[in-house]
């Protein structure tokens, strides 16, 4: 009736699970019992849950990225305590119990932290600066983000109902074959990362055709802003890449479920199989995900310099070299397979010559601010620490990109500090540089600089101070992923390893402080004007936070930097263009469909995980039968009358005038 | 636009012709941008471009899982583990008449296209059940295969190679199956919803599956079972 599912599975003789499920449990209760009190249930559901509005995805999208952020970092945390106390000794997480923290901690924070919040910023940004009203595919938009979350929940339900997997956050057979690990952890990986992964490979289908077939009038190639080309290479490399791991998790399931020999190691099957199949999806994955961070800072930095990009077309040209070459050096994450001196040479030099492209980035943003009138907000220190942090992490990234040299430091500490030193310092960096330069575009106020800078500082530090030291234990020979530490000469890297934790959660909490502070001020920090930081994109022309249709008129684009050029103009000419005839406008209705795919799609996970078939089998059913129903309603699109589209624009035009109105008050006085 | 003496094929022919963007025959070179394209800077494409664009996009990525299924095959071709090889296990007459019925069905989806481009409901039904008919002929077809192998005791649980040899085939029969189920469900919409806008999409992205299967097809029949009977 439950296939493997019974009492057993509850962690009730494991104190450490079992308080994190009561703990998490009860707040999420608490959760649902205030909106049901408050009576939130129906906004939740009319404006976010069945939303097809790509900003309210992009912000859902953030909002879950942020939370598995903090459920990775207390990953890390533990982690990190426990190596210090287990040295000489057993530390207080038991071995089995170790390994799936760390598990857990790498999948959680690639796939359902980083990946999301990537994805919130793509999927919010795209349309408002190519100046269209939404993403190619709305709907689809829904269903992709909330496959996402299906698979975030599965990760978790791990953690109350039975365990995850201790196989690393890549599930290596043939230790992830039944015959090594017989139990339901490696099943939740799979269930939950191929969920997700489907889910991702919708919304990359999605902002492919937004961007190459939905640009406003005037939007040509050449003149999109540089976040666009990454987010187009993104998730050009999304949709080249995901569906290896599609396969390779696929085959690694038919083996565990059925039984057959993909990656076992008997009946021919072939391990390194799955190791090649896999880092052809991951190594781009990294990319997936640091170009649109790079994106970001490409943004920042014209803005908080005052100036345009430097080498605007070498900075589409690199992305796109970084793009192509990321397929091609996979195999540099195990040189030491015994591939031969050929084969390693090969993706030796292609993973060194990715550092050309990333170079010439590095020195267009340094050429950006070269001559610039650079203003040091929040945003703009988040990028500096980023430049001088990636640095660091490319160079130890071009010595691991040497086979000989990759031979003593492969799977050491100094690995584990090389790939958080580009993970964090670029991704991690690039996602709070952009939230605190689009949070007033987003929410309509800004946040509070003072925390900001505290936060952003903290990390800094904490970063530097929690990884050099793991540098060192690397070349000194100790391994990643020890749960017991023999060598006592390790103890201070440790030690101050875990120092640098320390800060590092001051700064988590310096961050939740400023979104406390700036929501309790908001009505000090108000950003009536649309354009807080002196923008020069696309969705900074429009009010904040955005009308739900972006653009009144679909703007008329005639040069790079659109807005910048609407901008000069209503200075030089002191007044606004002349209102636009406005026309009503379409725009898709809410659907249910993505909640209700997800959440059967979940029950047929959790079925999976569990072997209960009939389960399975029913919710695949239930899947088909609302995508039957959704298909065949017939209202696809509701009309935004032209006089309720004026109202909304006279507005912002208002708020415009008046601002032109301050700046020539302010140059008269002056 | 319509012209009910054409045949539907012949129908299909002229409205290429008439076709302003002349899609898919545009040729190279510099030509100025067709408005309603998505092209260079005149403003978003129109929504049946929209549509048939992001689903190529998609099927790429579905040509990528078959891709990695392709290759596993090429490595465990080999490895038999002391099993049949895959030239003991082919049967090339069925797999002749499996070529022949999904080739058929292909046509008949393309005819059933130029059908529902003139809008002639009775032929688009018609031409899309025969398609049907030869795309679940051929999934019988390649049950009976599986089954007769199972029987001899020829399962994927035996080698490496009959693992990557039923991952890549059943892959493909499964994706024919839910393009079967696919079938069914537009054949009901056409049906009750008639010719519309988003009808007409969804009638071309099934067209686009259809045949990409079929490509697919090609390369398992030449990959696996060509190769196999090969001296």
């Amino acid at each position: 009736m439950f296939g493997k599912l019974d009492w057993s599975a509850i962690p009730l003789s494991q104190p450490i699970p079992l308080i994190t499920s009561i703990v998490v449990l009860g707040s999420m209760l608490g959760v649902l019992v205030l909106v049901t009190v408050k009576g939130w249930w129906p906004y939740l559901w009319r404006e976010w849950i069945t939303s097809v509005d790509h900003k309210r995805i992009g912000v859902m999208y953030g909002l879950l990225g942020m939370l598995m952020l903090i459920r990775g970092f207390a990953d890390a945390i533990m982690m990190r305590t426990h190596q210090a106390m287990a040295i000489g000794g057993g530390g207080y997480l038991p071995p089995e119990h170790y390994n799936q923290i760390f598990s857990a901690h790498g999948t959680i924070m690639i796939l359902f932290g980083a990946m999301p919040l990537v994805l919130a910023f793509m999927n919010y940004l795209v349309p408002l600066q190519l100046g269209v009203r939404d993403v190619a595919f709305p709907t689809f938009n829904s269903v992709g983000f909330w496959l996402t979350a299906s698979g975030a929940l599965l990760v978790n339900v791990s953690l109350f109902i039975g365990e995850f997997a201790r196989t690393g956050w890549l599930p290596y057979p043939p230790l992830s074959e039944t015959t090594y690990s017989p139990g339901v952890g490696v099943d939740y990986y799979l269930w939950a990362v191929q969920i997700s992964g489907v889910g991702t490979l919708i919304t990359g289908v999605n902002i492919v055709t937004t961007i190459l077939k939905m640009r406003c009038p005037g939007m040509s190639y050449l003149r999109m802003p540089i976040f666009c080309w990454t987010a187009l290479a993104s998730c050009l490399l999304i949709v080249a890449a995901f569906p290896i791991l599609t396969a390779t998790l696929a085959m690694l399931t038919l083996d565990r479920y059925l039984d057959w020999h993909y990656f076992t190691n008997t009946a021919g099957g072939n391990p390194m199989m799955f190791v090649n199949l896999v880092w052809a999806w991951g190594h781009p994955e990294v990319y997936i995900l640091v170009l649109p961070a790079f994106g970001i800072f490409s943004e920042i930095f014209p803005t908080f310099s005052g100036k345009p990009l430097f080498g605007y077309r070498s900075m589409v040209a690199a992305t796109l070299f970084i793009c192509i070459v990321s397929m091609l050096v996979w195999l540099h994450h195990f040189f030491t397979m015994g591939a031969g001196a050929a084969v390693n040479t090969f993706f030796g030099i292609s993973s060194s010559i990715i550092a050309v492209g990333t170079g010439v980035k590095i020195y267009n943003w340094i050429f950006t601010m070269y001559g610039g009138r650079v203003r040091f907000e929040v945003p703009m220190l988040w990028s500096m620490g980023f430049i001088f942090t990636f640095i660091i992490g490319g160079l130890t990234g071009v010595l691991l990109a040497i086979p000989p040299a990759d031979f003593l430091t492969h799977n050491s500490m100094f690995l584990v500090a090389h790939f958080h030193n580009v993970i964090v310092g670029a991704v991690v960096f690039g996602v709070f540089a952009g939230l605190e330069f689009w949070f007033p575009k987003v929410f309509g106020f800004r946040l509070h600089a003072g925390w900001g800078k505290a936060a952003f500082w903290l990390a800094f530090v904490g970063f530097w101070v929690t990884f050099t030291p793991l540098y060192v234990l690397g070349l000194q020979g100790m391994t990643r992923r020890l749960q017991h530490v023999n060598v006592p000469d390790w103890a201070p890297g440790l030690y101050i390893s875990v120092i640098g934790v320390a800060i590092i959660a001051l700064g988590v909490i310096a961050q939740i402080a400023q979104l406390v502070v700036s929501i309790r001020d908001r009505d000090k920090l108000r950003d009536v004007t649309g354009d807080p930081w002196d923008g020069r994109s696309l969705e900074w022309a429009t009010a904040s936070p955005p009308p739900f249709f972006n653009f009144a008129v679909m703007p008329n684009v005639e040069g790079e930097e659109a807005y910048w050029g609407i901008k000069r103009r209503a200075l030089e000419t002191q007044q606004l263009d002349p209102e636009p005839h406005y026309a009503p406008i379409e725009m898709p209705i809410n659907s249910a469909v993505g909640i209700y795919t997800a959440f059967f799609t979940s029950v047929f996970g959790f079925a999976m995980i569990w072997h209960i078939w009939w389960v399975a089998i029913a919710s695949l059913v239930a899947a088909f039968a609302g995508f039957v129903v959704f298909a065949w309603r017939d209202v696809h699109e509701h009309e935004v009358p032209a006089e309720e589209v004026a109202r909304i624009d006279r507005a912002r035009r208002a708020t415009r005038s008046a601002l032109l109105a301050r700046l020539q008050h302010e140059e008269a006085a002056s | 636009m319509t012209n009910p003496d054409f045949p539907a094929s012949l129908e299909a022919f002229r409205r290429r012709e008439e076709d302003p963007h002349k899609l898919g025959h545009r040729g190279h070179g510099s030509r100025p941008p067709s408005p309603g394209a998505g092209h260079g800077d005149t403003g978003p494409a129109r929504k049946r471009i929209i549509v048939g664009y992001g689903f190529w996009i998609f099927l790429l990525s579905d040509i990528i899982l078959f891709a990695c299924f392709f290759a596993t095959f090429a490595v465990l071709r080999g490895a038999t583990a002391g099993g049949p090889a895959i030239s003991q296990i082919v049967d090339t007459n069925r797999v002749a008449w499996e070529t022949a019925c999904l080739l058929l069905s292909s046509y008949t989806c393309g005819l059933s296209f130029a059908a529902t481009n003139a809008k002639n409901k009775l032929w688009t039904q018609i031409l899309l059940l025969l398609t049907g008919l030869l795309g679940l002929a051929f999934v019988v077809l390649e049950l009976q295969e599986f089954i007769d192998l199972a029987q001899r005791g020829i399962t994927p649980q035996r080698s490496a190679m009959l693992t990557a040899f039923f991952g890549l085939v059943g892959l493909h029969g499964v994706h024919v199956t839910i393009g079967g189920l696919w079938l069914a469900t537009m054949m009901a919409q056409v049906q009750f919803k008639g010719f519309r806008h988003e009808m007409m999409h969804r009638l071309m992205c099934f067209n686009l599956y259809w045949h990409a299967l079929d490509i697919v097809w090609i390369g398992i029949f030449t990959i696996v079972y060509l190769l196999a009977v090969s001296p």
